[in-house]
């Protein structure tokens, strides 16, 4: 028994037929080969799979597809679409990757916090990608790259 | 040196977009098709058992399952060092997890549904799960068969015992050395297992075509090894290394768990039973955790000697290693810390007993640190409290013993050049060493603490590195190499080798990520050992390409080789000031001549690298004659810590490493292997707190439960700092130092413990929870109940180092 959702994913309207125990992060994935939210967990402890949901992250992972009938839905795909972000260019400039994997997650999870808070502090970027698991980096030079897009927004004010 | 113009530098990794921008593919990524199959796995809930029969008939019959495969089908062993772990089971189960079947079906929720409907009938034996009962004389075997495995010339099974392999080093005269020591300190330190905790888990997509190729899709650290282990294991399939080939995109992550070959036989197996159909194994969280190597538990003795002027005089050091069912990679990892548990000091008489113990807990095998993390703890522990009986300054202590090049090291060969005392002291100096700190908060006291480090890629002497390297028509360059950019900047290092010599700009240059059907030979990326191996490889191949772009100039212009040199993507001429000619104008196209014919033509080139220097050949009752380590990169750490008397909450207010890169070719990313290492370290000590119930069963596999460390768990400040003495055989000077930031983390912390309460902790991890209830004078192991963190549930400190095989000799 299939149900027909609507999502606007990155801007563009698309209808589907998913079962309603499908997951967000798996038809996201294979039904609408958006890769970018990546699998760690599956139980809503690491963040890789996060995806912003009306503006908001959320973890695809806890989500059933069929709830986010109506919503729309940004990936790190669709953040990359016109160029890179402040926030991206931070991340680059600093190296703050080396896998690279948590970077989609921690990607968004930094986009939420400058849109609400433009100049956040070192605690505030922590807190705000705390969901953000990350084995390879100690986090600092995450840290340190979006605390800068901050600073460089203070100062243009 | 000086003249260097990218080595030294610390770019934009090049693979810095691409994981910017979610354009970077990783395993999972790739799409198949609707064509492509899921695995489910049948697991075992037994930690030994015998398996009795194996029904898949109901399985079967699931619309939409395509196959259930069981040992019955794909009996074969495999292992990279010893060929000790089975691809499915036959006869007998060895750890709670174990795979003994496989449903393969067109979509993961059929193949979900239809392995619960697999029956297998268990004879339950009893387990090993008491390293003391597992040495014993009758005890229970994990591996019968032990006798029978084929292995490398360096591991020595004992069949008939629990014996995996004992590495035993001797030098000097042990007795001498403790009668001539003043003080003798002799105790006991245990190190539970951990888990590796990439973010990415282990994947793999095989596809068996119907020409009979197999092609796999591997999050490995190890393309060329997996093939050439696949190729042994499938053998008796008429498959060799031709028809098998390994694609290895970006990996999310490896730290040793995707070393070698693990889960992925499993992924090659279903492959080869549905020809012509791919079919994915993702494992899930917590098959990360047990079902692909964990880094095995210790326990060990520590017996120093040293002279009232704090000369050490002897060191006997016996570990005894929880290596738990399959130790195929793990015995490796024995083996390394046997030869090198002296720890970076020069010791004249040395005694290490560094043994591996079949138990029914999960595999173990390398972890970044490859058995160094673990033994150091003991170690540098043990060198702070000896100092202290000595009445001496723990740093002072280390100062006066600690090794210098040319020292004899205890299997007999030399120490490499090293900026071991430089390190001590840079890092002394920035920890402020010797002054004491006091919190605001009256519940709180500080601590430092203080540990040095050392560590020796662990390499079969043969272990070689390849690169292969091209210009393109407008003098932009591609390398093929198969070291694995694990995230360390592997890919970014090996560009800028490239770049200095060939003046090539790094937004020029491409590396690929390794294909063993094209990319060059390299055995693995593990040991830290690529920027150094892989590094030279490339280095060969930059100086054969500029050799060949000044043969062909000489030929087409006539112009005498040797008075050629690279500058700006040009060739210029020290003799003809006005000459130069861009290297786009000819290395596809050639260089036309006077005639009107052109000379040269793709300018192509390879390098190789093989320390030819190693060998393992020793004698086994003292690892002397041999050797088998390339060189050690050492270094030290220190931390300012401090503790809420009432919690227990230990905070890291400080933290700095200091490691010898021998040249940092790009110092951005040593720090960075620095940050992430000493985080990573932290983890095991502060945090990951690893259960077992009494009868093997892993009670924690996953993140809400083993916690490793997020943003809020950082220190508040570290300061990385890079020692460079060089490395003579490295490229440009530079040896490895990305596994090395790990190790000091538990002993600076244990020590940093001591000093700031006076209590020693012998026992990892050091949680809030232990110093809260030490505290109030609760020993932790009195009431920590019915869990384990290794392979002995009772106190270390009754633990008896008897083996069957010691009371022989
Ligand atoms: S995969 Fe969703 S939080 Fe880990
Ligand atoms: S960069 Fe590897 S997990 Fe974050």
């Amino acid at each position: 028994m299939t149900k027909r959702i609507t999502v606007i994913l990155n801007n563009e309207t698309r209808s589907l037929d998913v079962e309603p125990n499908d997951i967000l992060l798996n038809v996201l994935r294979e039904t609408l080969g958006v890769k970018s939210p990546k699998i760690g967990c599956e139980r809503g402890d690491c963040g890789a799979c996060t995806v912003l949901l009306d503006g908001k992250t959320v973890r695809t992972c806890l989500i059933l597809a069929v709830e986010v009938d109506g919503h729309e839905i940004t990936t790190l795909e669709g953040l990359s679409q016109s160029g890179l972000t402040p926030v991206q260019q931070s991340l680059l400039k600093h190296n703050s990757f080396q896998c690279g994997f948590c970077a989609p997650g921690m990607v968004l999870s930094a986009t939420e916090l400058l849109g609400k808070n433009p100049s956040p502090s070192q605690d505030e970027v922590k807190e705000a990608i705390s969901g953000n698991l990350c084995r390879c980096t100690g986090y600092e030079p995450v840290i340190d790259a979006i605390v800068a897009v901050g600073k460089k927004a203070g100062k243009r004010v | 040196m000086s003249s260097l113009k990218i080595v030294g530098e610390s770019p934009e990794r090049i693979d810095g977009l691409e994981k910017i921008t979610g354009a970077a593919t990783y395993v999972d990524d790739i799409d198949f098709g609707a064509r492509l199959l899921h695995a489910e796995i049948v697991e075992t809930p037994y930690a030994h058992a015998l398996i009795k029969s194996i029904d898949t008939s109901a399985a079967e019959k699931v619309p939409g399952v395509v196959r259930v495969i069981t040992g019955k089908d794909f009996p074969y062993r495999f292992g990279l060092y010893m060929q000790d772990r089975f691809s499915f089971p036959t006869d007998r189960v060895r750890f709670v997890g174990e795979q003994v079947a496989a449903v393969v079906a067109h979509d993961a929720k059929t193949a979900k549904r239809a392995a619960k409907l697999v029956k297998v009938v268990y004879e339950e034996l009893e387990p090993v799960l008491d390293l003391t009962k597992a040495l014993r004389d009758d005890a229970v075997l994990v591996h019968p068969d032990l006798g029978n495995y084929t292995r490398c010339p360096w591991f020595f099974p004992q069949a008939g015992t629990n014996i995996a392999h004992w590495r035993k080093t001797r030098k000097g005269d042990i007795e001498k050395g403790f009668k001539e020591a003043d003080v003798i300190l002799e105790d006991i330190y245990t190190v539970p297992r951990y888990s590796h905790c990439a973010i990415e888990p282990h994947v793999i997509v095989g596809l068996y075509d119907l020409s009979g190729r197999l092609t796999l899709w591997s999050a490995s650290q190890s393309p060329y090894t997996q093939r050439h282990v696949l190729a042994q294991a499938l053998a008796p399939l008429g498959l060799s290394h031709k028809d098998i080939r390994v694609v290895t995109p970006y990996v999310g992550g490896g730290f040793g768990g995707k070393a070698g070959v693990s889960m992925e036989i499993i992924g090659a197996a279903l492959a080869i039973t549905v020809k012509g159909q791919p079919v994915k194994v993702r494992w899930s969280r917590a098959q990360e955790f047990y079902n692909t190597y964990q880094r095995q538990g210790v326990i060990a003795r520590i017996k120093l000697g040293a002279k009232k002027d704090g000369t050490i005089t002897a060191i006997e050091h016996t570990l005894h290693w929880d290596a738990g069912a399959y130790v195929e990679y793990g015995a490796n990892v024995v083996n390394a810390v046997g030869l090198s548990a002296t720890g970076p000091y020069r010791i004249p008489n040395v005694k290490i007993d560094s043994v591996c113990v079949y138990t029914n807990l999960p595999p173990s095998g390398p972890y970044r640190g490859f058995g160094y993390s673990e033994f150091h703890f003991g170690l540098e522990s043990h060198m702070n409290r000896m100092a202290h009986k000595l009445g001496m300054d723990p740093v002072e202590f280390r100062r006066k013993n600690a090794i210098r090049e040319g020292d004899t090291l205890a299997y007999g060969a030399k120490m490499n050049p090293s900026g071991l005392h430089e390190a001590i002291d840079r890092v002394a100096a920035e920890i402020g060493w010797g002054k004491k700190e006091v919190s605001k908060d009256p519940n709180k006291v500080i601590g430092k603490g203080f540990a040095c480090f050392w560590k020796a890629p662990a390499l079969p002497p043969n272990a070689a590195s390849a690169a292969f390297m091209k210009f393109n028509e407008d003098g932009s360059l591609n390398i093929s190499v198969s070291g694995m950019e694990i995230g360390q900047g592997f890919l970014t290092v090996m560009a800028q080798i490239a770049a200095e010599i060939l003046t090539v700009p790094m937004e020029r240059i491409r590396v690929e990520l390794p294909d063993t059907d094209r990319n060059a030979y390299e055995w693995q990326t593990v040991g830290s050992h690529v920027t150094w191996g892989c590094g030279n490889a490339v280095k060969a191949a930059a100086l054969e390409l500029r050799g060949k772009m000044f043969e062909v100039v000489e030929r087409a212009l006539g112009i005498a080789r040797d008075t050629l040199y690279l500058e700006d993507e040009k060739v210029k001429c020290r003799t003809r000031a006005d000459f130069e000619l861009p290297l786009q104008n000819f290395v596809i196209n050639g260089i036309q001549t006077s005639h009107g014919n052109f000379i040269g033509g793709p300018i192509l080139g390879s390098g190789v690298f093989m320390p030819e220097f190693t060998s393992a050949l020793s004698d086994p009752e003292t690892s002397q004659g041999g050797h088998p380590n390339v060189h050690y990169t050492v270094g030290a750490a220190a931390v300012t810590l401090e503790i809420d008397k009432k919690t227990g909450k230990m905070r890291v207010l400080k933290a700095t490493l200091a490691v010898d890169a021998g040249k940092a070719i790009n110092p951005g990313l040593v720090k960075g292997q620095i940050v992430g290492g000493i985080v990573q370290g932290l983890a095991t000590v502060l945090y990951e707190d690893i259960r077992y119930d009494l009868k093997g069963k892993l009670v924690n596999a996953n993140f809400t439960d083993y916690k490793i460390p997020t943003s809020m768990d950082v220190p508040d400040e570290i300061v990385p700092i890079i020692v460079e003495v060089a490395q003579p055989d490295g490229p440009f000077g530079a040896r490895g130092t990305g596994e090395h930031t790990m190790i000091p983390a538990a002993a600076m912390v244990a020590n940093a413990v001591e000093d700031a309460i006076g209590l020693r902790m012998k026992i990892m991890p050091i949680t809030a929870e232990k110093v809260a209830l030490e505290l109030q004078g609760i020993s932790y192991e009195d009431v920590k109940g019915s869990y384990m963190g290794l392979c002995f549930a009772g106190h270390p400190d009754a633990y008896k180092f008897h083996t069957k095989a010691s009371t022989k000799k």
